[in-house]
């Protein structure tokens, strides 16, 4: 468990960062960040960058930006960062609710909400987070910076469509708005351990009836999303019990789960109909 | 003052807490090299070839051997029950034809750095030519090499008339049961530094653990040196459970590249090797039947079982499958009894014992059989139980059956006294009303009891040299070990009661070989009870020689003398005394007091037992089900146990609640799980599931001294194993309950994803009208 040797390069500016990541992408370079997966798998050797570039010194990176409508998030944020809400509102507690779930308190001081997006497990809940809240995340490389959905950026378990000399630099997540409501359960083996299942639910009760609802699923399938039939059932609808229940049968319905060592594809959906419709119930008041 | 008896601080503590431990990893000599393990990437095959020559040319590396290598040194021997048949599975110390496992050490690099002497490991090509593999030991046997087939040897015990008893049964209960792989994962991982002394011809191993004598002995035998040119070390030992310290491949290379390489060689363990390279253990198969009349009172009992023993036979040879067959029958009468175990290799990391080893098997399936005879005749598990325990008048009960080459005699118990108190300690009566009003409400909640019997003083002797210097500093030299159970302080409490001085004033020194001759070391919940017996003899050597001495400076007669706090004084209560410091300096062989007195305020003591002793328990659980998601709640836990004598009783709590985390772990969470073509799947925490302080509930603990052992002057029992034992056992019965589906749980470990089939079973069950009354 000593990795593979490696040149190690700590720029301080972003400038720096992508034109050594140009330079080393080709030759094997990767961008260490939290390090909390990436430090792990060169321990075991599944990974042998020959490169690492540490963006832990740039500065502009560092920072949470609120805007008129978004929460901006750099690639140094750390996941502990979000322990109180960064921003009034839903979208605040909705991250400070969540984040308790990611690992452990020390993993939770180094690894980033943004690595969390780039390794795309499919059990992160920084994943789930962004895809049910469909965020947007910049890439930057030394052609210039883009935007891309994370439903664009997330291909497939553990792989992206950034390309190699792109750095995910930040993530937009759109604020929410004053009337919404939100719900998340997860479960897993232990404590900290990567969900079998989880769920994040938001909607707008307006009038008493659910509007924009969004419903979404991590853990289950190879990439955490939203379930439009899910969403179908509670638009428009007041909450109830059998309302909920509906919604987390149609999630189950239209899941197609993983089978891994330790939940097998049935299992997991019965899993996903049941942390749909417990996060859900956490939503109400 | 006493000391035995009281809960009095760890004398191990202070540098354990301070950081000044010293484990195998924080030992370091100059020029050492460091070992890395090129291990087999495939479960079964023919070695082709292996390509050493771009490791060789690695900057740093200093050797790479393989099989060719080390032809001259023998497979590791047995320890421990040997039974006819086994010698052509022991392990090589390096792959030779045929690789069995993944994981499998088939060469090792020798390199100025760890990291270089990764790298290098990695540039070593193994060719290999796969084989069919076989992962399961309950299917055909297969041939493990030549004529050798995959079985053995089989395991035979028994007594009475068993077909008679099957004759004249009213019910046969039979059950098909199965514990799971895992095994114990130390927070220490192995390790090893060999070193050779050339300036005084002796070959040093550290981080030695367990048992560093009989390592010591076989390392000089394999390596062809006398034992007394051989030293083992042992240093803080980051826990053992029975995995660390047995005798492996890579303690024998570390101490043969120090001879021939002729520079000491260090060798850590990392997590990964730990779990596909130490001893694994626990995966049974049981059919078991038994034999009952129409109260449920056991007339005779059938088990055949399946011992997945993995890819080779280590040190351990056939304990595990030899104490399961010994051990199941537990607290109850069988009459007639007969079992036949199949010792089956696989094509899987090789197993060895792991606290409780065959009794946290068995007491699964012994009191999942005492569930489902209770289910048959329809009384609840708790009279089922009482109509069969061996009565506390039948003390000692014998067994016509052997456990690890001693006799089974059951030295002494109160069985159903223990359960009685067990029953209002957790308030069985109020217990089953609450739970009966908790399932009206619709929650799915029940208890469960397993009951057993463990062994423990394992002999056949020990043997401790006591000697008091004379600034009255007690020093006890014991060939025992220390893995981290508390033996310092439990040693000194019993030497410091028996010689009259403070327990502080004691200093136990174990695990080194150059001490002391002869040694057991620590297994099979000995130590206290062996070692603590001859330091106990050995203490009152010493003392006789102290008062001896004393008598003669004070004037008196010894037998009016006593020793309080370190000092010789009169009985009488006259003011003179003298400090046991100043005895020691008379009897120097300078002194001219000494008189014709042997020199030295010291004494050998020795204890021999041709038996074990048998302590005992009972285990409580209280479960929630969550039915949507299978999730299991412990709501309340009780571990009685009756350790005949408790010296330090928070050790002995400390024992049962760590116990019970790890017999928490096999119940539930750990499984070393394998693909059908033998690759390991659970070789990182984040797939081998180790109970954190989250999942483990706090419990209650029960000790008892109701029934003192008659095997050794104090009455100590072991207490390492019984906190282990029965956690299966009881949380079984438990989920049965809440379930309200006898028999429901035949599989360890019970993962979230198998109770919720159990839960989609009984709703099936409800929906075609059968729905079971709950029994407890």
């Amino acid at each position: 468990m000593k990795p593979a040797s490696f040149e190690y390069h700590r720029p301080t500016t972003l400038e720096e960062a992508v034109k050594a990541l140009a330079e080393y992408a080709p030759q094997d370079g990767r961008i260490l960040s939290g390090g909390q997966s990436l430090v792990p798998t060169m321990a075991l050797r599944m990974a042998k960058p020959a490169h690492l570039i540490d963006i832990n010194g740039v500065r502009e990176l560092a920072d949470i930006k609120v805007t008129e409508d978004a929460l901006i998030i750099g690639a140094g944020v750390r996941h502990a960062a979000f322990h109180k809400p960064v921003v009034d509102g839903a979208l605040g507690q909705l991250l400070s609710f969540v984040v308790r779930h990611i690992a452990h308190y020390p993993i939770r001081q180094r690894g980033t909400f943004c690595g969390s997006l780039a390794h795309a497990d499919p059990s992160s809940e920084w994943c789930l987070v962004s895809a049910t809240l469909d965020a947007e995340i910049t890439a930057t490389s030394v052609r210039g910076a883009r935007s891309i959905a994370v439903t664009e950026l997330i291909e497939w378990a553990m792989s992206t469509t950034l390309a190699e000399d792109e750095i995910l630099t930040s993530v937009r997540l759109p604020l929410l708005p004053e009337n919404t409501r939100f719900g998340f359960y997860e479960f897993s083996r232990r404590a900290g351990d990567y969900a079998l299942a989880m769920s994040l639910v938001t909607y707008e009760l307006a009038d008493g009836v659910i509007a924009a609802p969004r419903v979404g699923i991590g853990g289950v399938e190879g990439v955490p999303r939203r379930i439009a039939e899910a969403e179908e059932v509670l638009l428009g609808q007041k909450p109830s019990p059998d309302l909920f229940r509906a919604a987390a049968e149609a999630v189950a319905n239209a899941a197609d789960p993983m089978s891994d060592l330790q939940a097998s594809a049935n299992y997991r959906r019965d899993l996903a109909r049941t942390v749909v419709r417990r996060a859900l119930e956490r939503s109400l008041p | 003052m006493a000391f035995i008896g009281r809960s009095v601080p760890r004398l191990e503590d202070r540098p354990l807490v301070t950081g000044k431990g010293r484990f195998a990893a924080d030992v370091s000599f100059p020029h050492q090299l460091h070992m890395r393990v090129v291990r087999s990437p495939q479960a079964h095959g023919r070695i082709l070839a292996i390509g050493t020559s771009a490791a060789l040319g690695l900057p740093g590396v200093v050797a790479v051997w393989t099989a060719g290598d080390v032809s001259d040194i023998p497979p590791i021997d047995f320890r421990m029950t040997k039974i006819e048949g086994l010698e052509p599975y022991r392990q090589h110390i390096l792959a030779t034809d045929h690789v069995r496992y993944v994981g499998e050490p088939v060469a090792v690099v020798f390199a100025e750095d760890p990291y270089i002497a990764e790298d290098a490991a990695d540039l070593v090509e193994v060719g290999i030519e796969e084989l069919p593999v076989i992962t399961a030991a309950d299917g055909p046997v297969g041939i493990f090499a030549g004529t050798a087939s995959t079985e053995p040897a089989q395991v035979r015990k028994g007594y009475g008339d068993v077909e008679a008893a099957f004759k004249s049964a009213t019910h046969v209960v039979e059950l098909d049961l199965s514990t799971g792989r895992h095994s114990a994962v130390p927070m220490e991982t192995r390790g090893a530094l060999g070193r050779y002394d050339a300036s005084k011809d002796v070959l040093e191993m550290y981080g030695a653990a367990k048992v560093p004598h009989w390592n010591r002995d076989q390392v000089a035998r394999m390596l062809k040196r006398s034992p007394s040119q051989v030293h083992f070390y042992e240093g803080h030992v980051g826990g053992g459970f029975g995995v660390r310290g047995e005798l492996y491949p890579e303690d024998v290379l570390v101490c043969a590249a120090a001879l021939r390489l002729g520079r000491p060689v260090k060798w850590i363990e990392d997590r990964r090797e730990h779990l596909i390279a130490a001893n694994h253990s626990r995966q049974q198969r049981h059919k078991i039947r038994a034999a009952i009349d129409a109260t449920g009172k056991i007339i005779g009992i059938e088990n055949e079982f399946f011992h997945d023993q993995g890819a080779y036979v280590r040190t351990h040879a056939a304990t595990v499958p030899d104490l399961s067959a010994a051990m199941v029958l537990g607290p109850y009468h069988v009459p007639h009894y007969r079992t036949l175990g199949h010792i089956r290799l696989t094509n899987k990391t090789p197993c060895g014992t792991y606290r409780a080893p065959g009794r946290f098997e068995t007491t699964f399936v012994r009191e999942r059989l005492m569930d489902a005879i209770a289910a048959r005749v329809g009384i609840t598990p708790v009279e089922a139980r009482r109509r069969n325990l061996i009565g506390k008048d039948e003390m000692p009960f014998e067994r016509p059956i052997d456990a690890l080459g001693t006799h089974v005699v059951y030295d002494s118990g109160d069985y159903a006294g223990l359960l009685d108190k067990s029953l209002r300690k957790v308030g069985w009566d109020e217990l089953q009303m609450s739970i009966e009003a908790r399932r009206a409400a619709g929650e799915l909640v029940g208890a469960g009891i397993g009951m057993f019997v463990e062994k423990s003083g394992l002999g056949p002797y020990d043997g401790v040299k006591i000697a008091v210097d004379v600034g009255g500093k007690v020093e006890v030299i014991t060939g025992a070990a220390s893995v981290g159970q508390g033996v310092e302080t439990v040693i000194a409490q019993i030497c410091a009661d028996t010689l009259g001085v403070d327990y502080t004033a004691v200093r136990v020194v174990h695990g080194q070989t150059d001490r002391i001759d002869n040694g057991m070391g620590a297994f099979a919940s000995r130590v206290t009870a062996m070692t603590g017996e001859a330091t106990r003899i050995a203490a009152l050597k010493v003392k006789a020689k102290a008062l001896d001495m004393a008598a003669d400076l004070m004037q008196a007669a010894a037998a009016d003398l006593e020793i309080v706090d370190g000092r010789v004084t009169a009985a009488s209560g006259a003011k003179a005394s003298i400090a046991l410091g100043d005895v020691a300096r008379h009897l120097l062989p300078v002194s001219r007091t000494r008189g014709e007195r042997e020199p030295g305020l010291s004494a050998e003591g020795w204890f021999f037992s041709d038996h074990m002793n048998y302590p005992y328990g009972v285990h409580v659980a209280v479960v929630r089900i969550d039915a949507e998601t299978g999730d299991v709640a412990i709501e309340k836990y009780l571990v009685a146990y009756d350790v005949g004598r408790a010296i330090n009783p928070m050790l002995v709590e400390g024992q049962i609640v760590g116990g019970f985390a790890q017999g928490l772990g096999g119940a539930m969470f750990e499984e070393l799980s394998y693909d059908e073509r033998g690759e390991p799947l659970s070789v990182t925490f984040a797939d081998y599931l180790i109970p954190t302080a989250h999942e483990v509930p706090s419990i209650d603990v029960l000790v008892t001294e109701d029934a003192p052992s008659p095997l050794n002057h104090l009455g100590v029992k072991g207490a390492g194993e019984g906190g282990t034992n029965a956690v299966g056992a009881a949380i079984a019965a438990a989920i049965d309950d809440a379930l309200g589906l006898p028999g429901a749980v035949t599989q360890l470990p019970i993962t979230p994803d198998r109770v919720k089939q159990m839960v989609v079973r009984r709703a099936d069950f409800a929906a075609s009208g059968i729905v079971q009354k709950p029994l407890s």
